[in-house]
Parts: structure tokens; C-alpha cells; sequence
């Protein structure tokens, strides 16, 4: 147009400037469309890469030849006593972590003591030592060459390559997940709560009951979740400790690896199949119940 | 119940939170504890309630030692600062908590507690909100149910500490008078600890003042005000000037001009003179005045806040005055003397 033309070039420039500096109104914390799609892209990719994928391609391969085949390789006597065993080592396992968690977050975050960065460290360890030494370390503990192993074994009580070494193995890797759910939480939340309640009279046991376990009970069920999981899908310290005796010692991982080495792929992919399905359904169970939770009168964990 | 606190220190690791405490309270007294921060408020109400434990010395409930009894025998209703309600129980469930967990045999019936914790409801002014959660609650909300859940136990004591701390100067007014009003209706011996002076004068039947661990005074609001025992108590409460002085045979002199004051109760020496800056009289001439030129003179309603500066060191001095005396200043000279003061000889 005539008018545009006869605008000097400073004057555009100005204007131009002008424009871009005031952009037009956008939620502060919010993205542009495009940005938004490529991030949401590239995390339902990697998803898909990393999760998915997998999945698929085990319950795929479990039932390559149908699924008949995969439910007789799992009903197969070796394959259910190894099912048998990963949940008795799970039963066992996540109560006493449970309770052995709920009691060094209480003494952490509520008490102040002389070795208490210690006592935290200490707790962490099973997290950064490798569950191949931490089986190793059983056997040293256990072995024939040690002093508990004879003893315990005059006793008529086999702990190494039977089922009470799986399930010490098993705590010892699991052993951090409760703790390490509730430490920061508990720290959050302070003792406020419990003086008030004991302020009102209740007994250390009451105010633990009525109090202090009603505010950590969504971190304490997302620690022994976690800790579930762990337990029932151990390889490294529970493979080194048990001996391999099949229908014995040999939980599920075991078993599917076993069933690997012998190229009896089906059976193997079976209980894997079957085991991915023990996660799954974990995890569906904490959606759940985070969805009773939330319907629960609105409030989030630690405020 | 009667409250003694006798000869109290309280250590953290070494640092002294209190030294050697003492305090006498009366049977359905509301007392005040004011004091800057870290000045050990929070600590003494702590250690009455059996939250801390002194490291030395004793508390009494009436005529018995109550310091080795717990929390729970001692049968006090804490409110906390940021109230601590139980945020997964509802109101009601939180005003009920401490009689339903006693045991039965002092436990009340069921419907007795119900009927109990709403009539402490309508007390505290929140009728029909019994089956909300603390965090749907306003934060005078909360505070009031906090100390209905205080109140519900039928408590010796009552300790609040800062009470209204958290809240908009508006609704502190409010809860404030109505807070005195509870106290007279229920006659419950009760501290609170409080940094606003303005609420521990107008609220208090005596106020304890506090400084650095120690009790600097305890009086009405009428003594704490008109007759200070320390220049730290007459710093911190209300307004106050101060000149640092030389005493010679009971005059008060300032550089080398005695300023009209009689001091003969006190020894010679360096000494600080504190007065109110709006409790001066100007003067004419000088022959016993304190007198100096205005620095800075800002007017805040009907109040001229006036800065002097005095002698030789140039010494500031701040004065308020009313329009007329603000007008009757002549080029910028200013002389005065204080009508009440207090001479506090420097140690
Ligand atoms: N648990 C504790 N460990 C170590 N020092 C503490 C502890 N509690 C209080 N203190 C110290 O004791 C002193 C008095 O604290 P207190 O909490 O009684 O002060 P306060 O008068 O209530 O202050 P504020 O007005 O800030 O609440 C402070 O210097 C504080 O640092
Ligand atoms: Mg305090």
C-alpha cells in the first residue's frame, strides 16, 4: 500500500521492534502448541522404546505357540514351586522390611542421636553395593568355612542353599525401600503433629497409630510397593545364596533363566510373562488405590 | 491450678535458652510471655507443658513438683503455633481426639463427647463446620478449633504459644478480644506467648517480659509501661529516647550543662536517660533543659516525629510533638525536658 511505502525504514524497524517486545498473552507456565507435541512426543517414544516394547515382546513370545503352551509350562511342578517360593519370600520379606523401615524413618526424622548420618548411610548401602556381593557376603557369613554356618548347621538349621538364605538375601537388597519412601516425608511433617497429640494425652503407641502412620501411610504404601516388586524380582543375591536346587531354592527369575540356558524359550517367556503380570498388577493396585485416596477428602500427602 | 516455675535453666547442647527463671502464677490468671525472638518464650512454655525437660530446677502444678511427670500426666491443652491439627481427621474428630483415646475407665460416653465438642464448637464460634478437614478450614479457622481441641481435655493449663501469629492484623484484633472472652467465661489459667506488645498489653492480666533467657519483668500492662526496671524493658515497650548522661552529686548532667533533672538516689557516674518521646515539656530559655537543633521533623497524622541533634558529639534524639508544639519552634531550636523518665546508671 501507498501509506506502507512511504513509512521510512527507521520507522519500520521501530515498529517491528515494537511488535516484539509485546508478545501476545500465554499462561506463564505453559508451553507453545509445538513445543508441547514434541515433548509429548518424545516422551510417548521413549515410553514405547523403553516400557512397551519389552512388555510386548514377552507376553509375545510366551505365547508364540499358543496359550495352552504357556499355561503348561507354568502349571509344570518346577515352574509352581518356583511361583510358590518368589511369593513366600515376598510374604516374608516386605513385612519385616515394613517394619523395620517404619522404625528407622520414626528414629531418623523424629529423634536427634549421636550416629545418625551413620545409621543413614547404613541404610543405603544395599542400595550401592551390588546384589551379586551382597550374596556373596552370605556366604562368607553362612559358608562352611565360617563360624555361624556350622554352628546354625548343628542346630539342624540349613541356611545357605535353602530357603531361609533366599529370604535373608531378599530383605538385604529390599531393605531400603520403606525407609528411603519415608525418611523425607517424616522430615517434612516434623513432630508437630505427635506433640499435639501427646499433648492431648495419648500414649507414644496411640499417637504412633492415630497420628503419625495416618500422615506417612500413601509414602509407606508406595515404599512396600516398591519393596514388593524388588523382592519378588531379585536375581543377583538371591541366584548366588540359593544354590539353584530346582524346586527348592529357585524363585521365578531363576526359573526363566534357567528355562532360558536350556533353550526352552516358551517356558521361559511363560513365567517371565507371569512375573511382568505380578508387577503389573502392583502397580495397578496403587493406581487404585491413589484414586480412593484422592477421592478421600482432597488433601496431599504432607501438607 | 496454680503455677510455679522455680529456678528454671533450660541447655540446648551447651547454649543457655533460660537462666534461673522464676515465676509465680494465680489460679485463672491470663498471662502474656513478650519478648524479642530466641528470647526463650517458646522454651519456658515448652518446659511447663512437659515438652522439654529443665536442666535444672522445678515447675509446680499447685503444691506438687510436676517436673518429672510427662506430657500426658500433666494435663495441659497446647496450642501450637501453626496449630498441628490432625490434617486426616475432620474437625469434630480432631476437638474429640484427646477423650477418645483415653481409657475407658475415664473415657466419656460416646454421645457425651459428641455433645461435649459441640458445645465447644459453638464456643469457639464454628456451629455446622464440625465435619470439615483443617485444610478447608480459613486460618482463624484453624486456629480456633486448635484450641477448642486444646480445651476439649478440660486442661489444668492452657498454653498457647503465638497464638495468632499467623494471621492478618484484622482477624488477630478480633480473635484477640474474643480470646479474652473466653478466658473470662471458662477461667482457665492460661499463658500465651506473643512478640506484639500490643496484644500481651491489651490481652494480659500481668505480663512476663523476656530477654535473652532471662525475665526482665513481670507486672500489669500499667507497670510494664509506667514504671520500667530496665532500659531494656523500656526500650522494648512503646516508644522510647534515650541520652547517655554523667551523674555529679544528684544532677543530671549532659556534656557540661546539667539538663534540670534530680538524680539523687543514684551514685556518680556514667548513666543512660531514657524517657517517652511524646512526654516532654519545650522550655524557653536553658538554664536545665536539653536543647539542640531539628534534623529531620516528618509529620505521621497528628504527630510530628522530630529528630534532634544535641551536643557536641551530635548525639540524635528523636521527640514527638503535637501541632502546637511544632509550631512554636523558632529556627529550627529546640529546648525540652522529659516530665517522666528513667535514670539507669551504666555498669
Ligand atoms: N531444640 C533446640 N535446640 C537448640 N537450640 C534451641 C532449641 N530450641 C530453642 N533453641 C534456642 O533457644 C533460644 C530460645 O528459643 P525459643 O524458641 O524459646 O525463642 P522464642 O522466644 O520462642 O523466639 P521466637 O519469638 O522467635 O519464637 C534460641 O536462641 C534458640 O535458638
Ligand atoms: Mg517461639
Amino acid at each position: 500500500m501507498a501509506v506502507d511505502a512511504a513509512m521510512k525504514p527507521s520507522a519500520l524497524a521501530l515498529s517491528a521492534a515494537k511488535e516484539e517486545r509485546v508478545r501476545p498473552f500465554r499462561d506463564p507456565t505453559s508451553e507453545s502448541l509445538p513445543v508441547k507435541i514434541l515433548l509429548i512426543a518424545l516422551a510417548a517414544a521413549f515410553l514405547a522404546l523403553v516400557l512397551f516394547l519389552p512388555l510386548y515382546a514377552v507376553f509375545s513370545e510366551a505365547l508364540r505357540k499358543g496359550l495352552d503352551a504357556a499355561l503348561l509350562a507354568i502349571a509344570d511342578h518346577d515352574a509352581l514351586s518356583a511361583v510358590s517360593l518368589t511369593l513366600l519370600v515376598a510374604v516374608i520379606a516386605v513385612p519385616f522390611n515394613l517394619v523395620f523401615g517404619v522404625a528407622a524413618a520414626w528414629a531418623i526424622a523424629k529423634f536427634e542421636f549421636k550416629g545418625k548420618a551413620f545409621l543413614t548411610t547404613l541404610i543405603d548401602l544395599p542400595f550401592s553395593v551390588s546384589p551379586v556381593i551382597a550374596g556373596l557376603v552370605y556366604i562368607l557369613l553362612f559358608g562352611a568355612g565360617s563360624f555361624l554356618g556350622p554352628v546354625l548347621e548343628s542346630w539342624g538349621a540349613q541356611v545357605l542353599f535353602a530357603v531361609p538364605g533366599v529370604v535373608l538375601a531378599t530383605i538385604f537388597v529390599t531393605f531400603p525401600f520403606v525407609a528411603r519412601e519415608l525418611i523425607p516425608l517424616m522430615q517434612h511433617q516434623g513432630t508437630g503433629d505427635e506433640e499435639a497429640a501427646l499433648s492431648l494425652g495419648a500414649s507414644g503407641w496411640q499417637t504412633f497409630w492415630y497420628v503419625t502412620l495416618p500422615n506417612i501411610k500413601w509414602g509407606l504404601l508406595y515404599g512396600v510397593l516398591l519393596c514388593n516388586a524388588r523382592a519378588m524380582g531379585e536375581f543377583g543375591a538371591v541366584s548366588v545364596v540359593s544354590g539353584r536346587l530346582r524346586g527348592e531354592t529357585v524363585t521365578m527369575p531363576l526359573q526363566v533363566e534357567i528355562l532360558y540356558n536350556e533353550y526352552n524359550y516358551v517356558a521361559a517367556f511363560a513365567v517371565a510373562a507371569l512375573l511382568a503380570l505380578l508387577a503389573l498388577v502392583t502397580l495397578v493396585l496403587k493406581a487404585l488405590l491413589e484414586r480412593v485416596y484422592s477421592r478421600d477428602h482432597a488433601l496431599t500427602p504432607g501438607h | 491450678m496454680e503455677l510455679r516455675v522455680a529456678n528454671v535453666r533450660k541447655e540446648f547442647e551447651r547454649f543457655p535458652a533460660l537462666n534461673d527463671v522464676s515465676l509465680d502464677i494465680r489460679s485463672g490468671e491470663l498471662i502474656a510471655l513478650l519478648g524479642p525472638s530466641g528470647s526463650g518464650k517458646t522454651t519456658l512454655l515448652r518446659l511447663i507443658a512437659g515438652l522439654e525437660r529443665p536442666s535444672a530446677g522445678s515447675i509446680f502444678f499447685g503444691d506438687e513438683d510436676a517436673s518429672h511427670k510427662s506430657v500426658q500426666d500433666r494435663n495441659i491443652g497446647f496450642v501450637f503455633q501453626h496449630y498441628a491439627l490432625f490434617r486426616h481427621m475432620t474437625v469434630l474428630d480432631n476437638i474429640t481426639f484427646g477423650l477418645r483415646i483415653r481409657k475407658s475407665s475415664r473415657r466419656p460416653e460416646k454421645a457425651e463427647i459428641r455433645r461435649r465438642a459441640l458445645e465447644l464448637l459453638d464456643l469457639v464460634q464454628l456451629s455446622g463446620l464440625e465435619k470439615r478437614y483443617p485444610t478447608q478450614l480459613s486460618g482463624g479457622q484453624r486456629q480456633r478449633v486448635a484450641l477448642a481441641r486444646a480445651m476439649a481435655v478440660e486442661p489444668n493449663v492452657l498454653l498457647l504459644d503465638e497464638p495468632f501469629g499467623a494471621l492478618d492484623a484484622q482477624v488477630r484484633k478480633e480473635l484477640r478480644r474474643w480470646l479474652r472472652d473466653i478466658h473470662d467465661r471458662t477461667g482457665h489459667t492460661t499463658v500465651f506467648v506473643t512478640h506484639d506488645q500490643e496484644e500481651a498489653l491489651e490481652l494480659a492480666d500481668r505480663v512476663v517480659v523476656m530477654s535473652k533467657g532471662n525475665i526482665e519483668q513481670v507486672g500489669t500492662a500499667d507497670e510494664i509501661y509506667d514504671k520500667p526496671v530496665s532500659p531494656f524493658v523500656f526500650g522494648f515497650i512503646g516508644q522510647s529516647s534515650h541520652l547517655k548522661v554523667r551523674i555529679e552529686n544528684g544532677e543530671v548532667w549532659f556534656h557540661d550543662r546539667v539538663i534540670g533533672i534530680k538524680a539523687s538516689d543514684l551514685p556518680d557516674g556514667p548513666a543512660t536517660l531514657y524517657f517517652r518521646p511524646h512526654d516532654i515539656e519545650l522550655t524557653d530559655g536553658c538554664s536545665g533543659c536539653i536543647a539542640g537543633l531539628v534534623t529531620v521533623s516528618r509529620r505521621i497524622a497528628g504527630t510530628w516525629h522530630t529528630e534532634v541533634d544535641v551536643g557536641a558529639g551530635h548525639e540524635k534524639i528523636e521527640v514527638s510533638l503535637n501541632a502546637d508544639q511544632s509550631a512554636a519552634l523558632k529556627g529550627g531550636r529546640i529546648a525540652f525536658r522529659p516530665r517522666h523518665y528513667r535514670i539507669f546508671p551504666t555498669n
